[in-house]
């Protein structure tokens, strides 16, 4: 074997809090255009209100705490956190709902536990999971943001119906918003329809609207293949959690392919790529040895899709995670990676 | 032990070492019936009853009872109690002992109320262990009230509903609506949002009590700069 000969200046690895927390930023810009493109201005408003109300709650919790602001608040983790809990929220939802779920978010899951790095965790998920467990009606107002005639809302209307719930005249609620693919599933099961039926009647309309799913995993796969390039994440969550999914609902599938999706059905639609990517490999929350980290994604895929298929809310990424994150410490305990030189691991007492 | 203050109980009682917030006993009932501020007074009367009833006639037969089997005994002076309240409740305000339900009689495993008994009541005289009850158990039941209050102007955007259940039919209107139907946060009435509103409450306590030690120990804080400089 041949090492390539270096000498003492040797390239300084630059991986602050602050430029990880960059290189996510500038990964998740793909999604968020398409996400713009395809669902309209709210998007970008709920980017914008959660961004500001997580600064402020940040900067609020950091003066009472008595802490440096600076350092805590320049990171950009903030900035992180609401973006990716911004991208979880209907882009048709009233303003209050991705500023209360960032508030929480920041102050009890984040600051109350000690800032970042000592959250157990995952603060954006918190934030989604009680918006969701709190506010279920606002949260599904899922839609294209584009009525039967095709014209879209454009900004001012947006801001407007955010704030205020008033939309320009002509246009009604009912034409904007639509199911998401995942609820449309849920809803057609439990009315008795098979599977094949219930996925059909999705996708069979062809328009770019009903499968915007799909260009959002891809937008996303792209930032995510960004940021392992860069070197910000490594390739175990992500692809183990990939790898969890369509393993547990192949499964169901092959067990029962009338009453459950297929495996490419569970991995284009909901959060599947997005949680992959950029939820699950939160270094924070995340197991942090290999083979953990292995187990830590496949155990978020698994949970994913159990969820969806057997739980009460359509989609499960955001509780599987947090379930997972319990895991962690357990995990990362029996899953020290062997010391070189010797024989077995053993646990760290 | 007949030097007890009066005073003292009620300081320990309902402040300093309130069931509640400071020994954090009675969990199950707290937690799952203080939804509401009726089920709330409900229950904390229920449990303020029981405290003071029990803690009286554990007081009245202690010096007949072997140290051996007070505590099977005590139990079945709680039990007896509780039974009664309980009968009572189904009679008179029946709505409310459906609603509360197996919440009633499980008051026997409160373990406030056993503690009380034997901590208390077992060692002396009858009035003080009355009063002890009544203000441990005013300590609990102010806790429940307060959470009952969070949980249902939070959950519910309601103060006080189906007042009638406990006040019988002239409260039917009682009812304060608070917050519009959008806004209602139903994390607040599901079993997290009441761990997180009794740990804001026990929060608010800590900072009290530190705010007020701060201020007892402040003109010592002001000597210390000059015998600094005085060095």
């Amino acid at each position: 074997m041949r090492f390539s000969p270096q000498t003492a200046p040797l390239p300084e690895a630059s991986n602050s809090v602050r430029r990880v927390m960059l290189t996510v930023l500038l990964a998740m810009l793909p999604g968020t255009a398409v996400a713009i493109a395809l669902l309209g201005w709210g998007v970008l408003i709920n980017i914008l209100l959660a961004v500001s109300a997580g600064l402020v709650a940040e900067a609020a919790m950091l003066s009472l705490r008595a802490r440096p602001m600076r350092p805590a608040i320049g990171d950009g983790s903030v900035i992180v956190l609401a973006w990716i809990l911004a991208l979880c929220l209907p882009n048709l939802g009233p303003w209050w709902l991705p500023v209360f779920g960032t508030v929480f978010a920041v102050v009890v899951a984040k600051q109350l536990y000690g800032g970042l790095g000592f959250n157990l965790f995952n603060p954006a998920m918190v934030g989604y999971v009680v918006l969701l467990i709190s506010f279920p009606e606002p949260m599904t107002r899922w839609g294209p943001a584009i009525d039967s005639s095709g014209s879209a809302l454009n900004f001012m209307q947006s801001v407007a119906w955010s704030f205020s719930g008033v939309l320009p005249s002509g246009v009604g609620y009912d034409g904007l918003s639509t199911a998401t693919p995942l609820d449309h599933v849920r809803e057609q099961i439990t009315t008795g329809a098979s599977i094949h039926h219930a996925t059909q009647s999705l996708f069979s309309g062809g328009s770019l609207a009903q499968s915007w799913n799909l260009w959002l995993s891809l937008a996303f796969l792209a930032g995510g293949a960004f940021l392992l390039w860069r070197g910000v994440i490594r390739w175990h969550i992500p692809v183990a959690m990939i790898a969890g999914v369509l393993v547990m609902s192949g499964f169901l599938w092959l067990l029962d392919s009338a009453h459950h999706a297929s495996p490419l059905f569970h991995l284009i639609t909901g959060a599947t790529v997005f949680g992959a990517f950029f939820v699950a490999t939160d270094p924070v929350t995340a197991s942090t040895t290999p083979r953990g980290r292995l187990i830590f994604g496949f155990g978020i895929g698994v949970l994913t899709v159990l969820i969806r298929s057997f739980g009460s809310y359509p989609d499960g990424v955001a509780f599987a995670v947090l379930l997972m994150n319990l895991c962690v410490p357990l995990i990362d305990y029996y899953s020290q990676p062997k010391v070189f030189g010797h024989k077995k691991s053993e646990p760290i007492k | 032990m007949s030097d007890v203050s009066y005073r003292d109980l009620a300081v320990q009682g309902l402040w300093k070492n309130n069931p509640g917030l400071v020994q954090i006993l009675g969990m199950c009932p707290m937690m799952a019936i203080s939804n509401t501020v009726v089920n709330s007074l409900g229950l904390a009367m229920a449990t303020i009853l029981t405290m003071v009833v029990s803690n009286g006639l554990a007081s009245a037969i202690r010096h007949w009872v072997r140290p051996e089997v007070r505590l099977p005994v005590f139990v079945m002076v709680v039990a007896s109690v509780v039974t009664v309240i309980e009968l009572w409740m189904n009679a008179y305000l029946n709505t409310l002992y459906h609603v509360l339900g197996i919440f009633l009689p499980l008051i026997v495993t409160n373990c406030i109320v056993i503690a009380r008994v034997e901590g208390f009541a077992a060692r002396n005289p009858v009035l003080p262990s009355l009063y002890d009850g009544l203000m441990m158990g005013l300590g609990f039941g102010l806790v429940l009230v307060a959470l009952g209050v969070i949980r249902e102007l939070l959950g519910f955007g309601t103060l006080l509903a189906n007042a009638q259940q406990l006040f019988g039919p002239m409260a039917a209107n009682w009812t304060i609506h608070v917050l519009p139907e959008q806004a209602h946060f139903l994390l607040a009435i599901l079993p997290p949002g009441a761990f997180m509103a009794l740990a804001i409450l026990i929060a608010i306590k800590q900072a009290i009590e530190q705010r007020r030690a701060t201020r007892l120990t402040q003109p010592v804080a002001m000597e210390l700069p000059n015998a600094a400089t005085a060095r």
